[in-house]
Formats: C-alpha cells, structure tokens, sequence
C-alpha cells in the first residue's frame, strides 16, 4: 500500500501531472468525478477526500450528506486525453466512506467488492468479459431523432468513413490505457458498432465498463458526432446489448471445465447457470434499468426474451460457447440480456450472486433450449416450461421487489433508493402520450 | 550497512530462504561461536550455482592461522574487535571492487528502460503511463531478462503470497502491458507455451 502510494505521488511529479481526477459512480451507473490538485494528493491519499453527497444519485440520505472518496491507488491512471489545453490529468477510481469510515452503503463499488467477497470465502474469484454495442450519431446534440453515420452493416468491409476512424482511435486509446481489446467491429445496425474486451476480474472490468463508455463518448465527441450506449436508439434495427462472457475460478483452476463431460461444462458451471435462471426475472430490473432496456428485448432482434439456456443458440439468455479442444481455461457462459446503460458494479454483483446460489442450493438445469425461441408461440413456450423475461421496466421492478437475493446482494440502501427512483421513471413515463399514440389514434378515434 | 538493508540468518537453509528476489548482494559470516560451523557455511554459498559474492568473515585473533588454505572460501576478513566503521569501509571497498558499490537504479534492455528511483519506464523515448502492479511486473521482469517465469512464481513475486484472484491476474496484467508498450514493442514479452512468461530473447539464444 505504501510503495503503490509513493509510485502514484511520483509519478505525478515526474509526470507532471496538473489534476487528479477521483472517478466514482452513483446508483444508476452514471460516471462521476471531482479533480484535485497534486498538493491536495498525499493527503487524500491519507485520508480521502470529503464531499457533500447529497447531489449524488442514490447517495442522498436523511441526515448526514457527507461522504469520503478513498482513492484506490490501484487504478490510478494518466489519461490518455486532454481535458485542456496542456493539461495531463490522470485518473483513480474512489471506494466511498462514512465519515467514520465505515463503508458507505449507496456505494456501487463498495456493492461489488461485497458480492466478491462473499464468492472468495467459497474460493472462487469471478471473471467478466463484456461485448459493449453501441451508436455513433451526427451533430453534438442528443435532442431529436439520431441521424446515422454509415449504412453499412455486420462485418462490412466499409470504405474508410468517419466511424471506422473513430472506432479504431479509440481502441487504441484504450490500449494507450491498458484496456485490451478483443474485436471491434461494425453491428448489424447501421452506426452501430461493438468494442468487445477481453476478461479481467469483476470489479476491475466493472471500472473498465465506465472507462470504455467515457473514452467511446470523448473521442466522438472531438470529431463533431457523439456516442450512445442507449439500448434501443432505432426503432426496427437491433438494440446495443453487453452480452458478458463470466467465469468462475476456483484456486487457478477454472470451475466451468469438467474434462470428463462431453461439452466440458462442469456441474458447478450448470449450477451456475440454473441460479442466473431461476432468478432471472428478479435481476432483470438492474441489469436492464431503464424504460427503453425493453424496447431492445423483443423478439427478433437477436436479444433474450425467454429464460432458456443452450449451447449454442443466439436466441437464449444464457449461452455457453463452445471452446476449442485443450482450451479448459476459456470454458464459460455468456449472459445475453444486460445492456451497455446498465450499472456495471450492481449488474456483475446481481449476476454473480444469482450463480451463487445456483450453486449453494445446488439447482438442478433445466433441458437445453435448443430450437429457435424466436419461433416458438406462447403456448409452446410454456408447455416446455420455458418463462418468459419481464416485458417492460414495471414487470421487472415487480420481480426485484419480491427477490430476497436482489435486497440482500444491494443492500437495503441501493435496494430502496433503487426501486423508488425506477418507479417514478416508470410513472413518468406512463403518464406520457407518445408519436405512436398520435399517428395511430388521431385520425381514427 | 554500506546502505544496504540487512538480515540475520542462521544457516545456509536460512540464507537460501530468506534470499530476496534479485539475490544477496554480499554476506557477512562470523566464525567467531561455531568456527567449523562457519567455513562450513562459506563453502556451501560459494558452490551454489551463481557463487556468494562479496563475502567478508570475521574471526577473532587466535583463530588467524585457521584462515590458511581457506583463501577461497571469503573475499576479506576482519577481526572481532573492530570497529563498526572498519567493517562498513571493508564491506564498502568489498562492493566497489565486486561492481556493486553504486546500486543500479536504471533498468534498460533494448528499446525499454526503467528508472527505479522515479517509477518511469520509457520506451523509444515514449513514456508508459502504467499502474502501480504493472510496473512492479515490467520491473520483476526486465530485472531477469531471459529468464522464464510461470504464472505462480511471478504472482508470488510480484504481487504477493496473499493475493486472491490466481495465475488469470498475471495474464490480464501482462495483456495490459503489452497494450501499453504497442504493437512494436508487445514481443518484449514473450509467452513461453505450457510454462510462464519471459523478458526479453532466450539466455541461450545467438
């Protein structure tokens, strides 16, 4: 801890770097920072730095406002951009406090370590390797319909235009940073593209998440069109998902992997997946937390809208890849439903409580999903005992409210806060009258 | 003494276990309590594969005789009842003879260097921004450059007995480097298939 203090104080020196930014998060996973000045940094260093949370997010509480931001300096970071002109700033991510110093509860990370926490006493370290979609858009203003980049679609060979220059700078600004990256490549949609990473731990590729959605959005921004991690942007075209590769490894040794099982799945990996269905419908509301999450769950879109598993079938939630012969490490599942707006600390902890305790009750996994769901009717769907996901932001907070693991994995604090904030959104939104509503009603009623 | 930070061991087993990474840097043995104990200890750390060296040996006035025909086993010999200063100067001049007297602070290996006094890497001139652990790594490897280490070594090493996460910490780290060092450096590192990792080309290569 000493020596990772005296590496950041001097590098700040021989760097000279002009701001610290502390990078924290509130509860709906919206990225938040305050700058301090190399003289402020061996204190903070020391002892944090205070702040009044009240404007945060789900950091409002009744009495006390303030909070401490404890950088970690584990993560800390030059960035690779100017904020200024002249201007190095580097980065840390905080860990939140009471002003006592005990933990504070509103804190997604603080949310995170705890769920980590909890799979280390079983000995199990949690590995997330997400695929963030994602669309460029013209013009600097969020307002009003998006206007397109390019036409082109799924692994186009586009001529050089100005989203694959911005896609390209910015994978490699996030190597500059120590984000390796996986593929990136154009989606389906037009203007949309995905950045997929390659697997770190939980809490780590948690940060990285809010680091590739800061870098995406900057480096759009400098070249007069801007980014988003919207789920469904379009109507009529495919949404943005994060489908998430994770893994579980348990002293080195990756806890999917049954050599002796044909699929070389392992029945923890089994037990895993029935947990992430069983509990499904209750995690859905924080991994997928906004209204518009379920505009892109619908059928059609290559996005889950049944609680079914496969092997390898694109139409269910949770899909387990085949790995190449010898590859026991690369044995894992990937997890369809989250969406790249959602909190990624609240998301992986949601998740991987869930496995859990598929793994702890020792679920028994339902037969594979292997036909294609989108085909299938209703009446199909249920006589195969297959349920399907909430249909809309209401459904899901129904679930959560009633999951015992949502409230516990979250804490009563974010549980609360959460829940509230998400029905007021939901309200407000009921209370809206929308185009579809104008162009079909209008003239006929 | 002479700058350098001690530590006291009883045995050969001892000394061995206690080694830090980048070796001992010198030895002091006293024959003072245990003589045959003592010549036993200097032949032992001699004949190890990389020899125990500088090593000073401190007797008392009668047993100077017993230093005949045992030349090879110290590097210089002071008497008990010296001077703490006397032993620093010998153990000073003993460093500067053997090449160690001015500790290294700079790590350079091709396009890479390393400065340990200010925590920067450079490559072709380019600073690496990196974080604290992946500089800890590029430092524990550039310090050995040739050498192959497995996942579990360079995890004990570098981050640390009780670190939880496993072997998978140390590839996303060196994935991490090799992203920050680019596309012309990343080779640096190499992976050595079904083994670990190394730094820089083979001990044996041309």
């Amino acid at each position: 801890m000493q020596s990772q203090r005296e590496y950041v104080l001097r590098t700040v020196e021989e760097r000279g770097v002009r701001f610290v930014q502390f990078w924290f998060t509130d509860v709906l996973g919206t990225a938040k920072t305050f700058s301090i000045t190399p003289a402020e940094l061996e204190n903070a260093l020391e002892e944090g730095m205070t702040f009044d949370g009240s404007s945060i997010d789900g950091f409002s509480r009744v009495q006390e406002s303030d909070v401490i931001a404890h950088p970690d300096p584990k993560t800390f970071q030059i960035l690779p951009f100017r904020t200024g002109p002249e201007d190095t700033v580097a980065r840390m991510f905080c860990d939140i406090s009471n002003l006592d110093g005990s933990p504070f509860d509103g804190d997604p990370r603080r949310v995170l370590r705890r769920a980590l926490e909890r799979a280390h006493e079983r000995n199990f370290s949690f590995f997330a390797a997400p695929e963030l979609e994602y669309f460029y858009f013209a013009g600097s203003e969020t307002t009003g319909t998006p206007r397109t980049l390019d036409a082109g679609s799924y692994f186009e060979l586009t001529v050089a235009d100005l989203t694959t220059d911005l896609r390209k700078r910015t994978v490699l600004t996030l190597e500059e940073m120590g984000i390796p990256v996986e593929y990136a490549q154009h989606e389906d949609a037009p203007s949309q593209h995905e950045i997929d990473l390659r697997y770190t731990d939980a809490l780590t590729m948690a940060d990285t998440i809010m680091t590739v959605r800061l870098v995406v959005k900057q480096i759009a921004k400098e070249r007069g069109a801007y980014a988003t991690f919207m789920p469904k942007p379009l109507a009529g075209v495919q949404g943005s998902g994060m489908h998430t590769h994770f893994s579980l490894f348990s002293n080195g040794v990756n806890a999917f992997h049954d050599p002796g099982d044909e699929r070389g799945l392992s029945l923890v990996g089994r037990q895993f997946i029935a947990g992430l269905l069983e509990h499904a419908a209750e995690i859905t509301a924080v991994t997928n937390q906004w209204v518009n999450s379920y505009k892109r769950l619908v059928s059609g879109y290559e996005a889950p809208v049944n609680v079914s598993w496969a092997y390898n079938n694109r139409s269910a939630l949770v899909r387990v890849p085949i790995v190449k012969r010898g590859k026991t490490d690369s044995t894992r599942i990937e997890f369809r439903s989250p969406d790249p707006a959602c909190n990624p600390y609240l998301a992986f902890a949601v998740i991987l409580a869930a496995g859990l305790r598929g793994i702890e009750k020792q679920y028994e996994l339902p037969a594979e999903a292997d036909t294609n769901l989108f085909l299938m009717t209703p009446r199909e769907l249920a006589k195969a005992g297959i349920k399907p996901l909430p249909k809309n932001l209401d459904a899901a907070l129904a679930a959560m409210e009633r999951s015992e693991l949502v409230a516990e994995t979250l804490g009563e604090h974010v549980f609360e806060w959460f829940l509230r904030n998400k029905r007021t959104e939901w309200e407000d939104y009921s209370r809206e009258v929308t185009p579809y509503e104008l162009t079909r009603y209008l003239p006929a009623l | 003494m002479a700058g350098y930070p001690w530590t006291a061991v009883g045995d050969a087993e001892a000394a061995r276990r206690a080694e830090p990474e980048d070796g001992w840097t010198g030895a002091i043995i006293s024959a003072v309590e245990d003589p045959d104990g003592a010549f036993g200890l200097c032949r032992t750390v001699r004949k190890r594969e990389t020899p125990l060296t500088p090593l000073l040996l401190i007797v008392e006035a009668h047993q100077l005789a017993e230093l005949e025909l045992r030349e090879d086993l110290f590097d210089d010999f002071t008497l008990a009842r010296a001077m703490p200063e006397e032993i620093e100067a010998r153990l000073g001049h003993l460093l500067w003879r053997t090449g160690r007297g001015k500790r290294h602070d700079v790590i350079a290996y091709g396009p890479l260097a390393l400065n340990l006094e200010t925590y920067q890497a450079v490559v072709s001139g380019r600073p690496l921004d990196l974080t604290f652990m992946e500089y800890e790594l590029l430092r524990f490897l550039a310090a050995h450059p040739g050498k192959v280490f497995t996942r579990e070594v360079l995890l004990s090493r570098v981050w640390g007995y009780e670190y939880f996460g496993g072997a998978r910490t140390v590839d996303v780290h060196i994935r991490r480097l090799r992203a920050k060092l680019g596309e012309e450096h990343a080779h640096l590192i190499e992976t050595v298939r079904s083994v670990g990792y190394r730094f820089g080309r083979a001990r044996w290569a041309p």
